[in-house]
This record gives structure tokens, C-alpha cells and sequence, in this order.
């Protein structure tokens, strides 16, 4: 029988607060110390304790990281959802589950394998206490698929001696629930399966962490000191993993006292206003959110528009409004966030793809808020978010200055003739500002929106409101050059694609089976708004440029058509917004059938 | 309307402080309130007071809302920075402002509308973050700038400029910071000079949360039957007056009066203030104590000034969050960047 290695869909179907995440991520995390590609993904619901929950972990040794369509391996463990389970199997597939009661005939497939284990029977000798029965259930299965998988058994119980470190009366049980399965496995099991792992250098020197995480890092290393947000899901983490670093490497070492103030706000447009307040007074500062956030915060946004005020958000998307759906991931914030508030407001958006981008962008948008002095809004998704994603290593270039923008010092104030804070005197549209309490005589102004002249004087002259936002505009282009530029490939060939953020995930696995359909494209990862010269050339250089995103509207077309004014023909909305990540299978689909429907012509001819 | 800056001589005879700068050297533009509105009144305190204590006069920072009294910050201490920041929000951006520089002065100024209502939030939560500011509300009952609706401190039953009645329960912001944990609590009257001076100083002092509210009387919609400063009075008097906008030149409303006594002040909507001057027997270190007394007196439609709560040795939100004593604005690469090698660390226990 031949052994398919190293590829594979995993699907773990638990009961939320059952205690299943922590086993499921040892899974993921032995692979990728096995150094085999994984990536996962939550699917969880609004819920604390109770409702369905499944993990899945794409298996890879090709290195592709999006979602794929199909479960290979289905881990059954929840009654409520079975039925749905054992019917997402895909044919030739394997479903195991708790086989302590008996399943019903109506629910047998002939196109899988059923693999059975009596958990709950097994266990009842071993374990009295029923909640670390219940508990032991899921390192138990763990146990077992080492064995059906082939996991090298040491990585895993290398594992928990690491996650129990200090709690070794825990270790032991633990270690002996791995070892029930993975002999029930060897005995009764046939195991290993003709699917399995085995070690690969495929991994590298890759870490696994998630965006929030990264994002954090990213903020405490490009210097933030003010963190202000309110609890959301999926954007909590950003905030509680800059304490949790902050906690460590931003303590003054003399006093142990913090260099840094992070204030868990009473809502969304509390939190936006302490990140205005502390940037308009010098600090660096960020708030990470959702989209219900970015629709609180939009009145704030406009007014640091207008009043020229630095600040970052992190906006991590999902579905909306309200609970339920929000817990999945989508882009669907890219307009809100474009032009976010009310008048005429637009601003500078970043779309990270992976962690490392995180980080980058963490400490980037950091730099270019104080340049541009206005808000920099940072497009995550809960997909990259709060998944364990693999990521190149973080590096800091230990000579980085941090880019402060134009800020008059004291000293500078004592050489100047006359103050204006508004003055385009570089023509790039950004004037010189200065923060309170600098100079006894010199530079203090007053802030506010739109009713003011370059002196920063009150007035409602028509001509001073109309020069100012033409300067704004100025301003404009200038972060169009300043901002991460498109990623390309361009060769020239008729047709194209455009993506970004988590949607680049599954994108090299679509374009290669595109490949194999004779459909080679171009491709353009946009990377920011507003958008450089770049894509507008990539668009022009192309027939026909499909546009692939995780929303209905189709946002980022709507996005270009408006900004660059391209023929709406020529771009083709590919949207996937159904609350899982789109898929390389969605992606290859929809391409193929808008080349069959309109006989778009192939590099080569596919017999069928 | 444009900004007007006020000439800057002044006469020979004005008192200097200890910097040698008068009182002009802590003014503002010329305010384009009304004539003879209480927020004039007090923006003319907090500058005798800043002056009176000698800071130098660039050293706040001022934040305020949105409306009349959110105005006032341009009106005072202009070579200190101010911004004036969306309705309601002056608390969180005063937070930001505070996180980011510990050394400055804090002054925020809002208005019962501001605090009250859309702000009610930020007002509650500011307050117990204990913030190191004073916090100023322009208590005048009434929208001004959107001609004369109640705001939530307005008291039930009085009348607006159409003579219909309030029908809800006021709001005691007073009260509320008390219940709120604010460190120094007060209640003046916009008129009331030798009280409200003293205490902008003593909250400017104050370590921590030092909320003030101010009764400060709305003169443009003092339009009630028997004043003679209403419209109607004037209409008939043939003045000429066509516009529903025209705003009369009213008298500053005042009041000097003694502790332990009443003053009863007539105010524009043509109700009656019982202003209650607390005396010296009156304990200000005891905030349950204060909270009763304030509800019992309001009870018998009193209202308590002077300086209801005060806690010397409250902590403040840079205490709360152990920050360095270094302000975090004044903080650089050096002192932010924990480095490479930290960070391949941080990549190690990623694998």
C-alpha cells in the first residue's frame, strides 16, 4: 500500500472549554518541531464553554499554508456536531472517534475508514476524578494519533514536560494518557496509517506565532508607550501580548518601574481618544480593534485626520455585526477603515499577509504615523490573527532610528522667525508640529479640525479651508510614496491578480493549479493604501486583472475603481465570505470558470 | 469670527509672581462667548490662579469637548499647547496626554452637556483612573450652542426659554465623583471669585483626580416672562431687534457671600439658586460623609459649594500603573528597543 507522507487535512471537532485546544496544539506544534510545514486554524464559536468548536491543521510538505478544502482526518469528539462531522469526511478518509457507545447504522459510510477507540471505557480504571477523565480524553487521542500518524513520540512528551514545568505531579498522568493511546493504536489500530508524517527541513528557520502576538512585539519594538483598547474579539490578544512582553522587556532596570502605560479603556471610542491625546503629546501610542471598533472610533479618526494628530490602529477583522458569526474571520472593514469618519477623510491603510509582516508593520506604522502625522490603520483578519501561523524570524536592525516626522525642539523654535503649524514649508504637505510644554514663548498652538490657517489661528475664511485641504491632499501623495509598496510579479502576461492580507495564503497553491490548467497570471500583493504607482502600472500592463478578497462587496475593487479610476470591467471581483478562510481550491474554481464562461485563451491545451 | 489676539502690553502697576510674569502673561485670545457669560469668569480664575502659583505658563496642557464651554481653553494660558477634541471626549484624550507626559499641568475643561450626556462615560472612567488633572465642568444646565435645550444637570421642573419644564431627574456630577473615587472634589459659582479661585489652585496642586464643577450661568437664553433682559421685554420696549439670534449684553451674574451662609442667586431661566457656602466645621477628609452631606443639602434645595472632598495622599494613575518617573514622550530608542538579541529570544520560544 502506498504512504502518502507529510499532506494531509486534520479536522478536530471538540466541545468548547473541553480542554481540547491544548492537546490540539501540541499536535500542531510536535509537526512543526518535526520540521514538516503546518498551518492552523480555529473555528470557534461566541462562546466560553458549551458550543462546538473545530481546529484544523493543514499538513503540508510543499510548504502551502491556506486552507484546502476536504478533511483527510476527521478527530470526532463532539456527539452535537457527529453528523455533520462523519459527512465532511472526504472519501478515502478517516474518521476516528470515541467508540465506548455504539454508532449508528445511518450514520456509516463505506468510502471511509472508521477508526474507534472506547476513550471514555478505557479511561474509567485509570482516572477517577471525572473531570480529569474528560480531560485525559483529548491527550489520550493524542496518544493515539502519534501512533496512527507516526509522531515522533518524544517530541510530544518533550512537550509536556515543557508546558507542565514546575507542576511535575502533572507530567506523569499526562504522559501515561499519551502513552494508553498510542498503545491502544499499535494493538487494535493497525497503526501507522498509510497517512503519516515524517521529518522534514522544510520548516527552516521559521517560527510559529500568531499575528496579534506579532503585532505587539512589532509596537514594543518601534517604541510605543501607550496602549489603550477595549476587549474584542478577535483583536484582544494584540493588547494582552504587549503587556505580557512589555511586562518583561520594558522595565527600567534601576526601579523595576514601567516604561511603557497600556489602559484597558471603557469602550472603543475611549480607547481611540487616549491613543490621540498621548500621540498629540509626543508619545508613540496604538489600540488594536475589530470592525465594530472602527465604527466607534470613526468620529476620533476624522478629527486626527483634521487636527493632524499621529495614531495606530490595529484593526484585526471578522464578520459583523453583533456575536455569533463575528468570531470568523473576513477583510470586510477595507472601505470602513479607507475612509473612515465623516467630511472628506481617507487614510493610510497597511495589509499584513504574515506574522513577520505584523512585526514589521508593528514598528512601521509606528514610524509613518509620526511622519504623516495622521492615523494609520492596520489591516489584520482573524485568520492571521489568532491562528498559529509559520512565519520567518523577526530581525531588528540594531542602528534603526526610530522616524519621529517633523517636530520642532525647543532649540529649533529659538532659531525660527515665526511659528505656522500648518505651513507646507517642504511642500510634501506636512507642516513642522510641536508638542506641549517645549518652549517657554515659542510654537504653542491650539489644535482643533478644519477651522484654522496655517498659524494654526482660528478661522472660517473659505480660501484658508479650501488651502488646507488641498495641503492634506499633498499630504496624500506623499504617503503614497511612504507607504509598503505592492509585491509584483509581472510578466507581462494579459492577465492578472490582485490580493492581500491572508488571502496570499492559499494563493501560490490556486496559482499552481491554475498552472496545471494552462492559466498562467501576473501577480500584485497590495500591501497598502493609498496606492503607489506600482499597481496602477500593473493594472494598466493588464487585459484583465482579477481581484481576489474575503468580502461580499468586493472592497478592494471598489477601492481601486474609486482611487484610480480603472474601467470596472477590466478588474473581476473573486470574493469568499462565507466565514471560513478562502481556500486555494475556491480561488483555482472560480478563476477556471471565468476563463471556460468568457473562452479566454490558455498557454497550452489541457486534454481532458 | 476670527481669533483675536489680545495686545500685549499691560499696566506698569500689575502685580508680578514669583517668575515675574503678571497675570497677561497666563491669558488667552479675547473670547467670543457672550457678554457676560460665566465661562469668561471662569477662564479669568484659572488664569489668576496659574499665575497666583507661578508655573510657568507653558507648562500645561489644555484639553476640552465640544460647546460653549469647551471654547474656553483658547480663552486661557495660551503658551501652553490645547486641543479641542470631539463632543464628550475631552477625558480620553486628557488620558493620553497625561500618560504621555507626567510633568505638564493638566486642564480639562468641559460642559454639562459634554460630561453629562455624550461624555457621561468618560467622565465616570477618568475619574477612577484617578488622572493627575484638574478637571473643570462649566455647569450652565442648557445647550447653549444649540439654543437652549436642557442638559442632564438642568433640575426637574425648571423652565427652558419657551417655559417648558424639565421633566427628568438632574445629574450631580459633584456627586457622582465623589461616589467615583475622584481624590479632590468641589462646587463653586462662576461669580463667586474668592471661592473659586482658591480652590482652582488647590486642585491644581492636588495630586490625582481634582474634579471642579462650576455653576456658570447661560446669559443667551435668559428668556423668561419678567426678566427684563428677555426677548420679549426688549421687543416691546422697541428695540430693534428682528433676528431670534440677537443675544443681549447681560450683567456678570455674582455672588459673595460668607461660609456658613446662604446666597440665593437668580439665574437666567428665571429659577432661584440656593447657593450653600460650607463652613469651617465642615470635614472635607471623609468621602461618605461628603456624599451624604451633599444629597441631604441638594434634598432641601441647597447647593453645596466650596471644597466637599479632598484626599492629600491619593494615589494617581502613573502611581496606579507604576510608569517611570521619566515622562514617556521624553523616552528614547535606547531606552524603548529591547534589541536583536532580545528579539532572537523572543523568535527562539516561537519554535
Amino acid at each position: 500500500m502506498s504512504v502518502i507522507h507529510n499532506d494531509f487535512v486534520i479536522r478536530f471537532a471538540n466541545v468548547n472549554g473541553s480542554g481540547s485546544a491544548s492537546a490540539n496544539g501540541m499536535f500542531a506544534k510536535a509537526l512543526f518541531r518535526m520540521g514538516i510545514p503546518v498551518a492552523t486554524r480555529n473555528i470557534f464559536p461566541s462562546n466560553i464553554q458549551g458550543l462546538p468548536t473545530w481546529f484544523e491543521v493543514r499538513v503540508s510538505e510543499q510548504g502551502y499554508l491556506g486552507r484546502r478544502e476536504g478533511v483527510d482526518i476527521m478527530v470526532a469528539m463532539n456527539a452535537e456536531t457527529f453528523v455533520e462531522d462523519v459527512g465532511s469526511v472526504s472519501p478515502g478518509g478517516y474518521l476516528l472517534y470515541d467508540n465506548s457507545k455504539p454508532i449508528a447504522k445511518t450514520l456509516k459510510r463505506d468510502d471511509i475508514t472508521e477508526i474507534g477507540i472506547p476513550l471514555s471505557t478505557m479511561l474509567l480504571p485509570e482516572f477517577t476524578d471525572p473531570k480529569q477523565r474528560s480531560l485525559f480524553k483529548n491527550i489520550t487521542y493524542l496518544g493515539a494519533l502519534s501512533g496512527l500518524l507516526n509522531i515522533d513520540f518524544e517530541v510530544i512528551t518533550g512537550m509536556v514536560a515543557t508546558q507542565y514545568k514546575g507542576k511535575d505531579a502533572l507530567i506523569q498522568p499526562n504522559i501515561h494518557a499519551l502513552e494508553l493511546g498510542r498503545q491502544y493504536a499499535y494493538e487494535y489500530l493497525n497503526a501507522p496509517l498509510p497517512i503519516q508524517v515524517r521529518q522534514s527541513d522544510q520548516v527552516g528557520d521559521r517560527i510559529m506565532i500568531d499575528g496579534n502576538a506579532a503585532a505587539a512585539l512589532g509596537a514594543l519594538y518601534g517604541g510605543a508607550t501607550v496602549c489603550a483598547w477595549y476587549p474584542i474579539t478577535p483583536s484582544t490578544s494584540v493588547a494582552e501580548a504587549f503587556e505580557l512582553h512589555a511586562n518583561r522587556l520594558r522595565v527600567e532596570h534601576d526601579s523595576g518601574q514601567k516604561k511603557f502605560a497600556i489602559v484597558q479603556a471603557e469602550d472603543e471610542l475611549a480607547a481611540i481618544g487616549i491613543v490621540i491625546g498621548a500621540a498629540w503629546n509626543g508619545a508613540r501610542s496604538f489600540t488594536a480593534t475589530s470592525g465594530p471598533g472602527v465604527s466607534l472610533m470613526s468620529e476620533f479618526l476624522g478629527l486626527a485626520y483634521f487636527a493632524e494628530i499621529p495614531a495606530v490602529l490595529w484593526d484585526i477583522q471578522r464578520a459583523g455585526p453583533s456575536t455569533g458569526m463575528p468570531t470568523r474571520t473576513q477583510q470586510s472593514d477595507v472601505l470602513a477603515a479607507a475612509y473612515a469618519s465623516h467630511g472628506d477623510t481617507k487614510h493610510p491603510v497597511l495589509f499584513p499577509a504574515t506574522p513577520k509582516e505584523c512585526f514589521d508593520f508593528g514598528a512601521e506604522s509606528l514610524d509613518l504615523a509620526d511622519r504623516l502625522q495622521t492615523p494609520i490603520i492596520v489591516l489584520s483578519d482573524l485568520e492571521l490573527g489568532m491562528n498559529d501561523n509559520l512565519s520567518e524570524p523577526f530581525e531588528w536592525d540594531d542602528s534603526r532610528t526610530y522616524d519621529r516626522g517633523k517636530v520642532y525642539t525647543a532649540e529649533d523654535l529659538d532659531e525660527l522667525e515665526v511659528f505656522g503649524r500648518y505651513l507646507d514649508i517642504d511642500g510634501d504637505g506636512i507642516g513642522y508640529r510641536t508638542l506641549p510644554g517645549t518652549h517657554p514663548d515659542k510654537g504653542a498652538f491650539f489644535t482643533r479640525g478644519t477651522s484654522r490657517d496655517e498659524f494654526a489661528a482660528y478661522t472660517e475664511s473659505p480660501e484658508a479651508y479650501e488651502r488646507n485641504m488641498q495641503r492634506l491632499l499633498t499630504k496624500w501623495e506623499t504617503a503614497a510614496k511612504l507607504v509598503p509598496s505592492a509585491e509584483i510579479n509581472n510578466q507581462k502576461r494579459g492577465v492578472g491578480v490582485i490580493y492581500y492580507g491572508t488571502t496570499s495564503l492559499p494563493m501560490p497553491e490556486a496559482l499552481e493549479q491554475l498552472s496545471a490548467e494552462g492559466i498562467t497570471i501576473d501577480t500584485c500583493r497590495i500591501r497598502a493604501f493609498p496606492f503607489g504607482d506600482e499597481v496602477a502600472e500593473f493594472v494598466d500592463s493588464h487585459e484583465l486583472v482579477f481581484v481576489v478578497e474575503q468580502n461580499r462587496d468586493a472592497q478592494m475593487r471598489k477601492l481601486l475603481i474609486n482611487e484610480n479610476e480603472f474601467s470596472p470591467q477590466k478588474l473581476v471581483a473573486v470574493t469568499y465570505y462565507a466565514g471560513l478562510s478562502i481556500s486555494a481550491d475556491f480561488i483555482y474554481g472560480e478563476i477556471l470558470k471565468y476563463y471556460q464562461e468568457n473562452k479566454l485563451s490558455r498557454l497550452t491545451e489541457v486534454q481532458k | 469670527m476670527t481669533f483675536v489676539a489680545k495686545p500685549r502690553t499691560h499696566h506698569p502697576l500689575l502685580p508680578v509672581n514669583e517668575l515675574g510674569l503678571t497675570r497677561r502673561d497666563y491669558e488667552g485670545s479675547v473670547s467670543t462667548l457672550c457678554a457676560g457669560c460665566g465661562h469668561d469668569s471662569v477662564s479669568a480664575a484659572i488664569v489668576q490662579a496659574c499665575a497666583e502659583l507661578s508655573i510657568p505658563p507653558h507648562r500645561f496642557a489644555k484639553v476640552s469637548g465640544i460647546g460653549c464651554s469647551s471654547k474656553t481653553p483658547s480663552y486661557f494660558l495660551n503658551k501652553s499647547h490645547g486641543l479641542n477634541s470631539v463632543h464628550g471626549r475631552m477625558p480620553s484624550v486628557m488620558t493620553g496626554a497625561n500618560l504621555a507626559n507626567r510633568d505638564l499641568y493638566c486642564v480639562g475643561v468641559s460642559g454639562d452637556g459634554d460630561s453629562a450626556s455624550i461624555g457621561m462615560g468618560q467622565f465616570a472612567h477618568i475619574v477612577r483612573r484617578r488622572i493627575n488633572m484638574l478637571y473643570v465642568v462649566d455647569n450652565n444646565g442648557t445647550y447653549g450652542l444649540t439654543k437652549g435645550q436642557f442638559s442632564a444637570t438642568n433640575d426637574k421642573g425648571s423652565t427652558s426659554k419657551k417655559g417648558a419644564p424639565n421633566l427628568y431627574e438632574p445629574i450631580d456630577l459633584a456627586s457622582m465623583a465623589l461616589q467615583l473615587g475622584a481624590s479632590f472634589v468641589a462646587r463653586s459659582f462662576s461669580g463667586d471669585k474668592q471661592q473659586l479661585v482658591p480652590l482652582i489652585k488647590a486642585a491644581l496642586v492636588h495630586k490625582g483626580m481634582a474634579f471642579i464643577d462650576v455653576i456658570s450661568p447661560c446669559v443667551a437664553f435668559n428668556n423668561h416672562n419678567g426678566s427684563t433682559k428677555s426677548y420679549e421685554h426688549i421687543r416691546q420696549h422697541g428695540q430693534n431687534v428682528v433676528n431670534a439670534d440677537y443675544i443681549a449684553d447681560h450683567e456678570e451674574i455674582t455672588a459673595d457671600y460668607e461660609p456658613g451662609t446662604f446666597e440665593d442667586v437668580s439665574m437666567p431661566d428665571g429659577s432661584t439658586l440656593r447657593l450653600f457656602k460650607i463652613d469651617e466645621n465642615y470635614d472635607p477628609h471623609d468621602r461618605v460623609s461628603a456624599l451624604n452631606y451633599v444629597q441631604r443639602r441638594g434634598q432641601e434645595g441647597e447647593v453645596v459649594t466650596g471644597l466637599l472632598y479632598v484626599d492629600p495622599d491619593a494615589s494617581d494613575c502613573h502611581e496606579i500603573l507604576d510608569t517611570v518617573q521619566r515622562p514617556l514622550n521624553e523616552l528614547q530608542e535606547t531606552d524603548l528597543c529591547p534589541g536583536n538579541d532580545a528579539l532572537q529570544a523572543v523568535n527562539e520560544s516561537f519554535r
